[in-house]
């Protein structure tokens, strides 16, 4: 069983991913940083592989992935820098990128890496559904990685059953119409719509992301679904040398000051 | 699901895609879930729209009285006896606003009214595009935020102050090159962050389907009008070939649409090969691309071997593009057309020539067809209209007065 389905199965509320651009800060840094991710208490780590035009991605993820461009960094490299990470850690590992360098890599030949190294699932946001469907599916089944879909406050319930349905490991639920990175506060509308989500029964759990940056928009995810994914934040407390620690520390505050410390 | 790879029907199919919006093999949506629902808006409702009587109806007052529709099909004389034939220029130079552009943002401002949109969006690497996109947002009374590269901002100064002066906001997008793509980019974030007051008016026939054909088939007008003036110029509808500039490609899928199952005639697209195609310095993406996803469609796209799109370069801002409209693609891979890079140097010296031959100052990005004259050789008695796709205006930087 893959260590996404492990993790579900053992815990299914307050779950942190933590996003970071592979090759950045320091190009062969990537294996380290999943490591203090794990050590600090990321419930899940996903290494975004950075492309050229980050269609999708704020000012921070363009920046971060130009930079790691610049430094060398491919997928090819970030399966170098993955070989042996299993043998550091077991948490739950997600490559997410968009779809171009994948294919240019070879589809097949990527997904054997993937399991080669030990990553559990793939986000590929500008992977049509259909498409999936009729040339990644029975791959990513043959070696075991869970696709992981996008749905948005402007997805139909119809469609967000689709995805749903499709998806294997968890849902990710972009929290506004937003390029990641952005956002100040979860408002109602957005509550409500975490809830609708809730509310729906999904086959797979679903983790909030983009925009979640405080303590506050984490515990506010975490309050209508299983849990919230943290990126740009996490990529800008890099840039200030903030340790991953501290980072989650501060993310995950109890709800109640603990005054005696 | 339709084949449109029938070879029993020829290439007619090849003018239109299928219904997921794959040209043979190049085309398709591939866009992140946040642009799913506005594509699918668009999809689901282009083809009922822009086939509706009213839309038609409207759409061709507006080109033939705003826009000035039909333009001539003008038999070039002294170009003709330089290069031993027959050249006819289609002067989609005499559009409102200096280009074909306006046919196609006429059409979508039209569909953005259907779909209920107030807030209208679009990329510009000439400026022409957005251009014409301020004007008919400045007819319809709609706001109109146009992204441009900052490095075109400076050298397409003239365009910039025409959008700003028919109220546009013109936003520099500051990210790689600085030129086309990048504004592209700026444009689809710009859509992700505002999806349900917002319409994108692309300018070529790239983007997500349904992008490519809407903007074919809006564009279709140029080849619709050339079979009726050739056919009363010289008694034939249909030339032996057919020469435009392609950057995304929507001057020459306009030009190129009416024609295409007639095998009988020539496509030639000419790209703008910079300094030259192996200088690293280039915009030509059909002699070096493979296929591959920008701006979310399949086409061939000049990029790295570790699938990372390549910086593109050309004199002509509305042909620095690392990508080609995926009809063109397709156009290529089934043979049915031909596409040659030409050089900066070359483009220039076109568009001195015609100047000086025929008094018209071609736009840079039209110059580059023109070159396909000196390129390509003619019978005497052959008949070949060259797209004249823009006027030179806004290029007399790059022409200096020499």
């Amino acid at each position: 069983m893959n260590n996404l389905k492990k993790l579900f199965n053992q815990k299914n509320s307050g779950l942190l991913a933590v996003y970071f651009t592979a090759g950045y800060p320091e190009i062969d840094g990537t294996a380290d940083t999943i490591v203090q991710l794990a050590k600090a208490g990321a419930d899940i780590v996903e290494v975004g592989m950075p492309f050229s035009d980050p269609l999708a991605d704020g000012p921070t993820i363009q920046q971060s992935s130009k930079k790691a461009l610049e430094q060398g960094m491919s997928i090819g490299r970030l399966f170098g820098q993955l070989a042996g990470i299993r043998a550091r850690t077991q948490v739950p590992l997600v490559l997410m990128g968009y779809l171009n360098p994948v294919l240019q890599f070879g589809l097949q030949r990527f997904c054997k890496q993937c399991r080669e190294v030990g990553v559990d699932g793939l986000i590929l946001p500008d992977m049509p559904l259909q498409w999936h469907e009729h040339n990644c599916k029975s791959l990513f089944e043959e070696y075991d990685l869970g696709s992981i879909f996008l749905v948005t406050p402007q997805t139909s319930g119809e469609r967000i059953r689709q995805l749903d349905e499709a998806s294997n490991g968890f849902l990710y639920a972009v929290s506004t119409s937003s390029t990641t990175g952005g956002n100040r506060g979860f408002g109602p509308e957005q509550q409500a719509y975490f809830q609708r989500l809730a509310n729906m029964n999904l086959k797979n759990p679903v983790l909030a992301g983009f925009g979640i940056s405080t303590h506050e928009d984490f515990s506010t995810v975490c309050r209508h679904l299983n849990g919230g994914v943290v990126g740009s934040a996490f990529i800008r407390s890099q840039e200030q040398g903030i340790a991953a620690r501290e980072f989650i520390g501060n993310l995950r505050l109890p709800d109640v000051p603990n005054l005696s410390d | 699901m339709k084949s449109n790879t029938d070879t029993a029907t020829g290439f007619s199919s090849l003018r239109n895609p299928d219904e997921a919006g794959f040209y043979g093999p190049f085309g398709g949506a591939f866009v992140p879930e946040m642009l799913y629902p506005n594509v699918e808006e668009l999809r689901s409702k282009y083809l009922e729209i822009i086939g509706s009587e009213s839309f038609r109806r409207e759409f061709l007052n507006l080109l033939h009285d705003y826009a000035g529709r039909p333009t001539p099909l003008y038999f070039a004389k002294r170009l003709s006896e330089k290069y031993n034939t027959h050249v006819y220029l289609k002067r989609e130079d005499l559009c409102h606003t200096g280009a074909h552009k306006i046919n196609n943002t006429i059409g979508q401002i039209l569909l953005a009214r259907h779909l209920g949109k107030h807030r209208i969006i679009a990329e510009t690497g000439a400026g022409q595009h957005g251009v014409a996109t301020a004007t008919v947002c400045a007819l319809m009374g709609m706001e109109c935020v146009v992204y441009m590269g900052a490095l075109d901002i400076r050298r397409q100064a003239p365009n910039v102050a025409r959008m700003r002066m028919l109220g546009a906001t013109v936003v520099p997008a500051t990210s790689g090159n600085q030129t086309l793509k990048d504004a592209t980019n700026e444009a689809i974030r710009d859509w992700i962050c505002n999806p349900t007051d917002t319409h994108y008016i692309i300018g070529s026939v790239v983007g997500p389907h349904p992008y490519p054909d809407l903007v074919a088939r809006l564009q279709s007008v140029i080849s619709e009008e050339m079979r009726r003036q050739l056919a009363e110029k010289t008694g034939r509808e249909t030339p032996t070939a057919i020469l435009a500039c392609v950057g995304g490609g929507s001057n020459a899928a306009g030009a190129f649409y009416h024609f295409i199952e007639e095998q009988g005639v020539k496509l030639y697209g000419a790209e703008a090969a910079g300094h030259g195609i192996h200088t690293g310095e280039t915009a030509a993406t059909i002699a070096l691309g493979k296929a591959g996803i920008l701006h979310g469609s399949l086409s061939m796209l000049m990029q790295t071997s570790d699938g990372q799109v390549v910086e593109p370069y050309s004199i002509s801002a509305g042909l620095d593009y690392p990508g080609v409209g995926p009809m063109h693609a397709a156009l290529v891979h089934f043979g049915r057309a031909t596409y040659l890079p030409v050089s900066d140097e070359q483009a220039l010296k076109s568009a001195h020539q015609l100047a000086r031959l025929e008094g018209i100052i071609p736009a840079l990005e039209s110059a580059h067809a023109l070159a396909l004259l000196e390129e390509l050789s003619f019978g005497k008695s052959d008949e070949v209209v060259v797209c004249l796709s823009g006027r030179g205006d806004k290029d007399m930087g790059a022409y200096g007065g020499s």
